[in-house]
């Protein structure tokens, strides 16, 4: 009892040390970018004074605005291209057998832990070549072949948990390939879709080397890249607290996301279609 | 509705392994037909070439007279209820059923509305439609499972093992339901099972495979008297057949227990001092003493001790442990292990009067029908003692109460 009380403890202690050591930046960030003018040296965690004023500054800006426009957009385009082709990718992995099948999932495992900042250059060159840099779509090409591999990973994965019985049921109640694949496995599917369009929607959101190395103006830079740009309220003024104001606004599309679709990633939605 | 008719059926795996071998059968326009076998003997892949699930390697596959092997599924227009009934289950108990339908452009959601009320009345699902199969017990899954294939009309209604997955009185249940509505929509069935009582209660007639090759198709009472080799014997019936060896000795026939004469249909085609194995059925035994005399003078009475005996109330089984020789206890084991049986010992299982007072460890005398007895070639598995002329006469009744049904 005396030892399962202490392991206790422990674990309890463990998971607030954890919990602290992330929250705590968070916070920070909320608490300076409340405050006012000169109060980020006020040396204290929290503001003397709660303003909106760094709020106002990020929103009056050209810079924040135009740029949080860019990677909504961008962001919307590649999840929903990505998810898209990784459906299809996806159930043609899980079901087709040809060869180098292994093959193809290998390199899609392999694509993702390559280095962004490798190709970052080179693309960088070919771009400006090919007439697609600082443009959406020299964006979000290699959004997608970072997302794309990642998203056939996930997702081939849970076509695999859909027995092959339901697609064999629908094609004998008389549905086509593709009725089979609508109707039922992509419902099915649904909660890998979720967490495969989650995924790829953080990893544009978030992403910074390839805003700030492929862009050069307003036309296509995303808010992580548009924040090193950015300036305070005046010249003089250093730009931390609208910096952080910035992030805040940032963080919250995420936040709802995840609170959102929290409930539709957790799988099991194949309950009762086999015997019970 | 359509016959379905199969002509030297192949199937070959991509691993080489040949799961059907040459099935030909033809399948009458509103039939029930069954498939049993042990685990493994390829029923499943027969049905599903039936259906189109599986590509067949050779052979013609004719559904109402169409060759249907380069057919999708979706193009044979047939109905099968999967063992692990398949439901979708993210749609309601109706739109499972619905499925088929909606699939059919043609059909009018009214329609749609009143066919799986229909099957649902039937079916008696009415009070779950709305659920979701989830939340349904075995039994209601799979009759949701039966609505969806029955709302549909439909040239043939394919089963695998539906009731595999239920408690045995729910099977029971069951096995009447499906029987009921097959009669009531005369549409041509195959059903896949390994349940004895199954094979034996709801098909017209019953088509016994081993290891891909058909073995005998005939109706229920053909197979249980008239079987064509050891292997249907053994298969069909329970507790299954008791394999004795015989020795043929000078016109007569020396079993453990027993020594008769050579049956009259086996003459001439067994030789002297050849080993053979005789099957006799549990009920074709009786306590000797129970017995009216009439009866007694038809068969051979002898004397064992009982080991065990179980009592079931409408009937009683008694276990009658003999010597065999090595060589044939062998062969009896490796007959019981392709059977999916586990007759482990030697022993007779002996039907006796649920009124006998046979006690165990005790010598009792019983009775054995050696006229009902089979010989079978232990080579070839063959049976001497197939009565052709009966064979054909049950077949010609089961002809006539098909012709009967169907009109
Ligand atoms: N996809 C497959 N590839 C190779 N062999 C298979 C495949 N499916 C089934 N088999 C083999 O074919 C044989 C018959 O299988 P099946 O028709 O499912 O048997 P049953 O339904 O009678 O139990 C089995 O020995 C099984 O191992
Ligand atoms: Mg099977």
């Amino acid at each position: 009892m005396g030892t399962s009380r202490r392991t206790q403890v422990f674990w309890i202690a463990g998971a607030i040390l954890i919990i602290a050591y992330a929250i705590v930046p968070v916070l920070w960030i909320v608490s300076l970018s409340f405050k006012e003018g000169d109060d980020i040296t006020n040396n204290a965690f929290l503001p003397t004074v709660w303003s909106w004023e760094n709020y106002r500054t990020v929103f009056a800006s050209d810079l924040f605005t135009t740029a949080l426009r860019n990677s909504v957009g961008m962001a919307l385009i590649a999840t929903t291209i990505s998810v898209v082709l990784a459906t299809l990718a996806a159930y043609a992995v899980s079901r087709l057998n040809f060869p180098g099948k292994r093959l193809v999932l290998g390199v899609a495992l392999a694509i993702t832990v390559f280095p962004v900042i490798a190709i970052a250059t080179p693309l960088f060159n070919l771009w400006r070549t090919l007439g697609l840099y600082d443009t959406w779509l020299g964006l979000i090409i290699p959004y997608l072949s970072y997302s794309l591999p990642l998203s056939v990973y996930v997702l081939a994965a849970f076509f695999r948990e859909i027995p092959w019985e339901m697609e064999q049921a629908a094609q004998v109640d008389g549905a086509t390939s593709w009725q089979a694949f609508r109707r039922v496995i992509v419902p099915l599917a649904a909660p890998g879709v979720f967490t495969a369009a989650i995924l790829t929607f953080f990893a544009v959101w978030n992403d910074f080397v390839f805003g700030i190395t492929l862009t050069s103006s307003e036309a296509a830079r995303p808010v992580p890249a548009a924040l090193a740009f950015f300036q305070g309220a005046s010249q003089f003024s250093q730009p931390t607290a609208p910096i952080a104001a910035a992030a805040v606004v940032v963080t919250i599309p995420v936040v709802i996301l995840v609170l959102l679709f929290q409930r539709k990633i957790v799988a099991g939605l194949t309950n009762g279609a086999v015997k019970g | 509705m359509a016959a379905i008719e199969m002509r030297n059926i192949v199937k070959e795996y991509g691993d080489g392994f040949k799961a059907v071998n040459d099935v030909s059968l033809d399948i009458a326009d509103g039939e029930f037909m069954i498939l049993v076998g042990p685990s493994g003997c390829g029923k499943s892949t027969l049905l599903r070439m039936i259906v189109g699930l599986e590509d067949i390697t050779a052979g013609d596959m004719v559904i109402g007279g169409d060759r249907v092997n380069d057919k999708a599924p979706r193009d044979r227009n047939l109905s099968m209820v999967f063992q692990n009934y398949a439901l979708y289950p993210h749609l309601t108990v109706f739109e499972n059923i619905a499925f088929p339908l909606r699939l059919q452009k043609s059909i009018s959601e009214e329609e749609v509305r009143r066919r799986v009320q229909a099957a649902a009345d039937m079916l008696e699902l009415n009070e779950h439609l709305d659920r979701k199969p989830a939340n349904l017990s075995g039994g209601q899954r799979q009759r949701v499972a039966m609505g969806r294939a029955i709302v549909r009309e439909v040239n043939a209604f394919l089963f695998d093992e539906p009731l595999s997955n239920l408690d045995a009185k729910l099977r029971g249940q069951m096995r009447t339901e499906i029987s009921r509505m097959q009669r009531r929509l005369g549409t041509t069935t195959v059903y896949v099972t390994h349940d004895q009582t199954e094979a034996m209660t709801l098909g017209d007639r019953v088509a016994v495979l081993r290891r891909g090759f058909l073995q005998q198709v005939a109706s229920p009472r053909e197979l249980y008297e008239q079987p064509v080799n050891m292997f249907v014997a053994g298969f069909i019936g329970s507790p299954p057949m008791n394999f004795l060896p015989a020795l043929v000795s000078g016109g007569r026939l020396r079993l453990p227990f027993l020594e008769i004469d050579v049956p009259e249909k086996a003459a001439g085609k067994v030789t002297d001092g050849q080993l053979l194995i005789a099957g006799l059925r549990p009920d074709h035994f009786d306590d000797a003493r129970l017995l009216d005399p009439a009866r007694r003078e038809r068969g051979a009475t002898f004397r064992a001790r009982v080991d065990v005996t179980e009592w079931l109330g409408d009937a009683q089984y008694a276990y009658l442990p003999f010597d065999a020789g090595d060589e044939v206890t062998k062969q009896l084991a490796d007959l019981a292990a392709e059977l999916d049986s586990e007759a482990l010992r030697t022993q007779l299982v002996v039907k006796i009067d649920a009124m006998s007072r046979m006690r165990e460890n005790h010598e009792g005398e019983f009775w054995a029908d050696t006229r009902r007895m089979h010989l079978f070639d232990p080579r070839t598995g063959e049976n001497l003692t197939r009565d052709e002329a009966a064979a054909a006469e049950l077949a010609q009744l089961e002809q006539e109460r098909l012709q009967e049904r169907t009109g």
